[in-house]
């Protein structure tokens, strides 16, 4: 009996390094690249209708084939029969990646100090391992335009796919330089400047901005015939929206703002996508005649002016949409990304459709920023960015079942599940043993 | 006038201000025909008709006939449910923190209530009709909130209190006290520890008054006593009032250290009355949560604003709810407001709820949590008829309120909308304010004056 106690001891002294191995238990899922093969669901494809008992064959990150008969021995198949497949969603405006803990400025990079500083750029600035972007992707966002903020001009904006470890992993192929317009409103109840002043600070305001476009014009006119010239980064930012290499993304909110934008920018020979435009609906008819594209949003918020009617935040996009005008939506937030298919219900809702409203955060903003060939649907030969959900993913009760990103399957994990499934049902409980 | 003809006078005058009082706040009657309607605490019941009658859900069942004189509203394919229930929010309130002091008991949002703030209506358009308008987080112990009843157009600020709510007051742990007292104006609580120093010598304090009262009473009684009254404190006879049980408290939480950390106060101190508020890891003390108190009022998915709800989870609700915990989702926001029934839908999202748990999280919990079960928060026989129908089931992201009523008066009708909703017009401001980002999260207003001096001597000490 104690020979065989002593060979117990033994056996769990040796034992011993296995045990404290065991303290790193469960393997962690990390995104998985590969050959998948999504088995006979309904696809939602935006541009060519719904196919029911679809198959799609996902290779080399691209969506390789699309269609009934898909034969892949090779690939890993996934049953998605009685699921519904959507493109992955795209948010045209957010801080996300750019800003971990709102309220701790040393967690805060969407902001450098001066006015001008086009040259700022936001792709630097994503961090492609913030706790928000496993939280945000399970909802079946899969891209986002990280957008500096600021002054005149903050910086330049990046549109990022959601998986992958360097910022040049995840940019997905467009850059814009950001422009706020002068704002020519009241900023709040606490604004309690002059009308006169409101004026004079607004007029102060588009003077510089049409100097600085001045200045970005003959700095663009002088390095096209060769000059040599000083290091002068922000002008020089500036002259590839002067030349059309960069677009312009003009944040304008007001309507007589968007007027005023409408007009700034008619002389001038830029690639212009308007952003915000949150009383876009009061002037709908001018943007569409102006042919200014626009990524409205957040949806879910509150009318801009007291006498306005509740629901003019969620009614907006849907109007200027039906006046003929290009809509992208955005959430312009940071941690909560996560809610674009809800702000995009609410547009749905309140006047623009189901329909539109998807377009509206697929193929528009694929379509906005030139990126239609690669985004925005479930095409062939497109970017493998893909939702599988149990029922339409703009309502809540849908579960979301499988992600891909750039081809990648998306591990259905975050903080906030990891923090359910340990806390659901406590040990110790109640008491402590 | 003779003598006698004047006392008729008088009396007539008195009974005419009475009637005149009572009048002032209305009480309606509608009948609701053919809709499904959502009682949420007794189940859900198609093409049933509900009858309110002055002000109060008289008849639940079907073919009812209208009573003559009482308006009939179809609501064929739509859905009928009880008024929503906002357990957290600062809509019509004029200021919001009373910043001066750790424990400012004495101060009543009931005096600070603007009955003509346009949050009340827009509140009204998605569906709330009752919402506890809270003081906001800059003190340990804050100032004592007021239950709002949402009739829109009343201008007494007394006909839109909920005068038979209960009293309940609002505390505060964590960042923002710190934050306001301790690094704002050098005063104790600067930690989570102070937080709790304060708590109880605050409530100890309250017990001396307490019994100093008790003992001047008795003495008093005494034949030929010469006993001196203590000097009267409102803020003590306050937290003696949440001893004796007469306060529901309020308690703005994220950490669930300092849930803890209360929980054991007030048993301590023998407080049962106890809701925390936001509670943001509430998840992480659930059990404790749900044996100790009247649960937990939290946001559906709000995380990451600040340090501590970094370590927060959307599924925070349903993991209060599935321990047991009394739980609603609230808005906290004038924004947020105008669209609970979508927040409390994230719960099937993050957690899988029923329809009726995900509902009662905006209805009957927070009438729980504000004393008010046994008046509103279902659709029974007997209660008070505030009720929302809607196109769409509510806890779908399309679902769009269509009519709201109070006491069984319509106060929204999407149909009656209108285009411009201008209650006054300055002739000094001609351009009219903008307002581009919300500037409703007011947990913390009236508070920036304390860090505007704070980080002026910071930067004086250089």
């Amino acid at each position: 009996m104690k020979r065989f106690n002593k060979t117990f001891l033994t056996f769990l002294i040796a034992l011993m390094p296995l045990l404290s191995w065991a303290q790193i238990d469960g393997e962690f899922i990390k995104p998985q690249g590969g050959k998948f093969l999504l088995q006979n669901a309904t696809v939602h494809t935006i541009t060519n209708g719904v196919l029911t008992n679809t198959s799609i064959l996902i290779e080399d990150g691209k969506i390789a084939q699309l269609g009934s008969n898909i034969s892949a021995s090779d690939a890993e198949v996934i049953d998605c029969s009685g699921l519904v497949i959507y493109p992955g969603m795209i948010d045209g405006g957010t801080t996300l990646g750019l800003v971990e803990v709102n309220s701790v400025p040393e967690t805060v990079d969407y902001q450098e100090i001066g006015n001008v500083t086009p040259n700022m750029q936001a792709l630097t600035a994503v961090n492609p391992n913030t706790e928000a972007i496993p939280v945000t992707r399970v909802s079946g966002v899969t891209t986002t335009l990280a957008v500096p903020q600021g002054g005149l001009f903050p910086g330049t904006a990046a549109l990022i796919n959601l998986v992958g470890y360097t910022p040049d992993q995840m940019y997905a192929g467009f850059k814009a330089v950001v422009m706020n317009f002068p704002n020519s409103a009241r900023r709040g109840r606490w604004d309690r400047r002059s009308d006169e002043d409101i004026k004079k600070d607004n007029e102060k305001a588009l003077k510089e901005a049409n100097e600085l476009w001045e200045k970005a014009k003959s700095y663009n006119e002088l390095i096209s015939k060769g000059a040599e010239l000083d290091y002068y980064p922000e002008i020089a930012q500036l002259a590839k929206v002067v030349s059309g290499e960069l677009p312009l993304m003009i944040e304008v909110n007001a309507a007589s703002d968007i007027q005023n934008a409408i007009k700034w920018v008619a002389d001038k020979d830029a690639k212009v996508i308007f952003s915000g435009v949150k009383e876009g609906w009061r002037v709908a008819d001018e943007i569409a005649k102006a042919n200014i594209p626009v990524i409205t949003g957040p949806v879910q918020d509150l009318p801009s002016r007291a006498s306005d009617r509740y629901d003019a935040a969620y009614s907006n996009a849907g109007k200027m949409a039906n006046a003929g005008v290009k809509v992208a939506l955005r959430t312009n937030d940071s941690e909560n990304v996560r809610n674009l298919p809800f702000h995009a219900a609410f547009a749905a809702a309140y006047g623009m459709g189901k329909e539109e409203a998807w377009k509206a955060v697929t193929i528009n903003p694929a379509e906005i920023f030139g990126l239609q060939d690669q985004l925005g649907s479930v095409e062939t030969g497109k970017v493998a960015n893909l939702i599988v959900a149990t029922e339409d993913p703009f309502e809540t009760r849908a579960q979301i079942m499988h992600v891909f990103i750039n081809g990648f399957r998306i591990p259905l994990s975050n903080r906030h599940i990891r923090l359910y499934q340990e806390f659901l049902d406590r040990s110790p409980g109640l008491k402590s043993n | 006038m003779n003598m006698k003809k004047r006392h008729i006078f008088l009396a007539l005058l008195l009974s005419l201000s009475l009637n005149f009082s009572w009048a002032q706040t209305p009480k309606g009657s509608v009948l609701i025909k053919n809709g499904t309607v959502l009682t949420v605490t007794n189940g859900t019941y198609e093409n049933t008709d509900v009858l309110i009658q002055d002000g109060i859900i008289k008849k639940i069942g079907q073919n009812l006939s209208a009573p003559s004189g009482v308006t009939t509203i179809d609501a064929t394919g739509k859905y009928v449910m009880p008024g929503i229930i906002d357990a957290h929010s600062h809509v019509a309130l004029d200021v919001v923190n009373e910043a001066t002091s750790p424990i400012v008991a004495e101060v009543r949002m009931k005096d600070v209530v603007n009955p003509f703030e346009i949050g009340i209506y827009r509140a009204l358009a998605g569906g709330v009709t009752i919402s506890h308008a809270m003081h906001g987080s800059a003190n340990v112990v804050g100032g004592q909130n007021a239950t709002l009843k949402h009739r829109w157009g009343m201008d007494d600020p007394a006909e839109i209190i909920m005068q038979d709510a209960p009293r309940t007051i609002k505390f505060a742990l964590g960042e923002n006290p710190t934050r306001v007292h301790g690094r704002g104006n050098g005063q104790q609580p600067r930690s989570r520890m102070g937080v709790e120093a304060i708590l109880r010598n605050g409530f100890n304090e309250a017990l001396q008054y307490k019994k100093a009262w008790e003992d001047y009473n008795k003495a008093k009684s005494q034949k030929g006593s010469t006993a001196i009254a203590p000097i009267y404190n409102e803020r003590l006879q306050t937290l003696a009032d949440i001893l004796d049980g007469k306060i529901i408290i309020h308690c703005h939480s994220y950490r669930a250290d300092e849930i803890y950390m209360l929980i054991n106060v007030a048993r301590d101190f023998g407080i049962k009355k106890l809701v925390f508020q936001h509670t943001n890891e509430g998840f992480k003390v659930a059990p404790e949560i749900a044996e100790y108190t009247m649960g937990a009022s939290v946001f559906a998915d709000w995380w990451a604003y600040k340090f501590e709800v970094y370590y927060s989870t959307a599924f925070n609700a349903a993991i209060l709810q599935k321990n047991g915990a009394i739980t609603s989702i609230n808005s906290d926001s004038a924004e947020l407001i105008r669209h609970l029934y979508h927040e409390a839908a994230k719960t099937q999202r993050y957690g899988g709820l029923t329809d009726e748990e995900a509902l009662a999280m905006i209805t009957i919990n927070p009438a729980k949590q504000l004393g008010i079960e046994d008046k509103v928060g279902s659709l029974e026989e007997g209660k008070q008829g505030d009720v929302v129908i809607f196109e769409g089931h509510p806890l779908s992201s399309y679902a769009i309120p269509q009519m709201t009523f109070v006491d069984g008066i319509k106060y929204f009708d999407i149909k009656e909308d209108a285009d411009d909703q201008r209650q006054r017009i300055s002739p000094t401001e001609a351009v009219e304010p903008i307002l581009l980002s919300e500037e409703d999260h007011r947990c913390m207003q009236d508070t920036e004056h304390l860090f505007e001096t704070a980080s002026a001597l910071f930067q004086m000490n250089q």
